[in-house]
């Protein structure tokens, strides 16, 4: 079964709506470690995006993740919004002119999301941030094989036990390395949105 | 949470549309993308000194936009970085052909932006990057410094130079000069409230301080008791004073920082007792600021910056400066 531009609009929807239910939990996770913006500015992105999405749907899937990622650079600030951003960037690059996913696509997209987290940020598994979530996500997309929903719920599952992992870590990038030892017993939550993100965009494709 | 506000959503613009108000003769601010930029548009041929930040600092950056000291100020939300279209807009609308200078403080969220503001920007543009906190442990495993109070010294002293016509290159090379030579570190005696969250950053009991605060109300790196003045100040000077090192036989400018909750009867407090551990140290304090210029929303507390002088610093020092939060020579 593939996914089309209307598919990916429905799943960029739902993790909208997702980070607007998990608005006051990224908060809090921000607040213990970093400077509580987190869940504000995921919601603040997200909500443009879906004010767009709504104003002009595009007509690929590509097209879908270029527009969150424009929206998302544009209204996130923070960190978040030039990591997100990148990401989105780069998977939509990744995508081409294809009008439908298959799952070798996505999980394709997957890496080089990755691959543009890791180059804007610097970051590396094992520092605590969002790439400890997307790594075995990418691993996991690209080792799981049938239909899309089946890669992006591998992805979604390796990504929440890579934001589990980050609990007892000791950050070294982004303003939680500035607490030290402070900053082990609390989840990054970079790594927690990158998770529900995930987990929103596998829930609608097995419902697709 | 008891704030002068309406709605914490709305928190930044509305607080821009009462700087417009205050300062139409200095300032011009737009609100979409948020940029404030010094009334009349660009100066020709002058390199235009450009940063932002997360708002709550007030008065950086906004504050300090006008002759002498900055073009434009990119305000993000509470304590978030601009994002890049703002930087992108502000240098367009301030570039007067000579190209533009972005001073960054050392934060990843404006560091990504700025440097992709930088890589998107159809002018000239260099990047500084200030990181002057001693409270940071500068190492691979930490995102590095931050920058904190020397940022305003910065500001004033390049701002100085770009209108005195200095190039692009002359301007980036006396940033970093600057950025070298200052050293800061601050501490708190109450945590803030951000508006959004509406709860303390931190937890602080009555009878403790937290030495090493950021300016955005992230913890410090250890919390002790709070004693007298004296010590409070020798908590931070000491840790500056070892960290250059400062020696004797320094000229130096000292700013005593409130963090936006205490009043200047205690800043003045605190910086004669500065004042003087320097000048038994042989250090000498040719200049000084003191007041609530790089603050942290309505936090008790106060930072300590050390800049080591030299003539030419201290001739951009004392240069003209009009802008809302600084003034002095016109």
């Amino acid at each position: 079964m593939g996914c089309t531009a209307a598919d990916v609009v429905a799943a960029v929807r739902a993790a909208a709506a997702v980070v607007q239910e998990h608005r006051d939990e990224l908060v809090r996770l921000d607040q213990a470690i970093g400077d509580a913006d987190h869940g504000e500015n995921m919601k603040r992105g997200f909500t443009a995006v879906v004010s767009r999405l709504d104003a002009e749907p595009p007509d690929t899937p590509a097209k879908v993740l270029k527009l969150v990622a424009t929206t998302l650079i544009s209204t996130v600030g923070g960190a978040a919004g030039p990591l997100y951003g990148t990401a989105f960037l780069r998977a939509s690059s990744a995508l081409g002119d294809a009008a439908e996913l298959d799952s070798a696509l996505v999980a394709r997209a997957l890496q080089a999301a990755l691959d543009g987290v890791i180059a804007r940020g610097k970051a590396a598994v094992g520092d605590k941030t969002m790439v400890d979530a997307l790594t075995p996500a990418v691993t996991a997309a690209a080792s799981a094989d049938g239909s899309v929903a089946a890669t992006l719920s591998a992805a979604a599952d390796a990504a929440a036990e890579g934001a589990s992992s980050t609990v007892p870590m000791v950050a070294r990038k982004g303003r939680a390395s500035y607490l030290g030892e402070r900053s082990a017993g609390h989840m990054d939550p970079g790594a927690r949105s990158t998770a529900l993100l995930l987990r929103a965009l596998a829930d609608t494709a097995a419902k697709a | 949470m008891k704030k002068i506000i309406n709605d914490p959503e709305t928190v930044v613009q509305d607080a821009l549309r009462g700087m417009q108000a205050a300062h139409p003769d200095l300032l011009a601010v737009h609100p979409d993308p948020a940029v404030v930029v010094r009334a009349g548009g660009p100066v020709r041929s002058k390199v235009a000194i450009i940063s932002g930040g997360g708002s709550g600092h007030e008065p950086l950056h906004g504050g300090f936009v006008g002759r002498g000291m900055l073009d434009a100020a990119c305000p993000g939300p509470v304590f978030t970085s601009p994002t890049s279209d703002q930087v992108v807009d502000a240098i367009a609308r301030t570039d007067g052909g000579a190209g533009a200078l972005l001073v960054v403080k050392n934060y990843t969220g404006d560091v990504l932006n700025f440097e992709m503001a930088a890589e998107l920007a159809e002018s000239e543009v260099r990047s500084v990057v200030i990181d002057d906190d001693v409270a940071v442990k500068d190492s691979l495993y930490t995102a590095g410094r931050r920058g904190v109070g020397g940022t305003v010294l910065l500001e004033k002293i390049v701002g100085a130079a770009a209108e005195r016509g200095d190039d692009l290159a002359a301007c980036e090379a006396l940033a970093l000069r600057v950025i070298a030579s200052v050293r800061s570190m601050g501490l708190a005696l109450t945590s803030c409230v951000v508006p959004h969250v509406g709860s303390p950053s931190f937890e602080l009991a009555d009878d403790e301080m937290e030495v090493g605060i950021g300016i955005h109300g992230e913890p410090g790196r250890q919390k002790v008791k709070a004693g007298t003045a004296s010590e409070m100040v020798s908590a931070l000077l000491e840790p500056i004073l070892d960290d250059l090192p400062f020696a004797s036989g320094d000229r130096v400018l000292l700013f005593t920082n409130g963090m936006g909750g205490t009043p200047l009867l205690e800043l003045y407090l605190a910086h004669g007792i500065a004042e003087q551990l320097l000048a038994d140290r042989g250090i000498t304090v040719e200049r000084r600021l003191v007041g609530p210029y790089i603050t942290s929303l309505e936090m008790q507390g106060m930072s300590l910056s050390l800049l080591r002088l030299d003539d030419e610093m201290v001739e951009l020092w004392d240069a003209p400066v009009h802008t809302p939060a600084l003034r002095w020579g016109v």
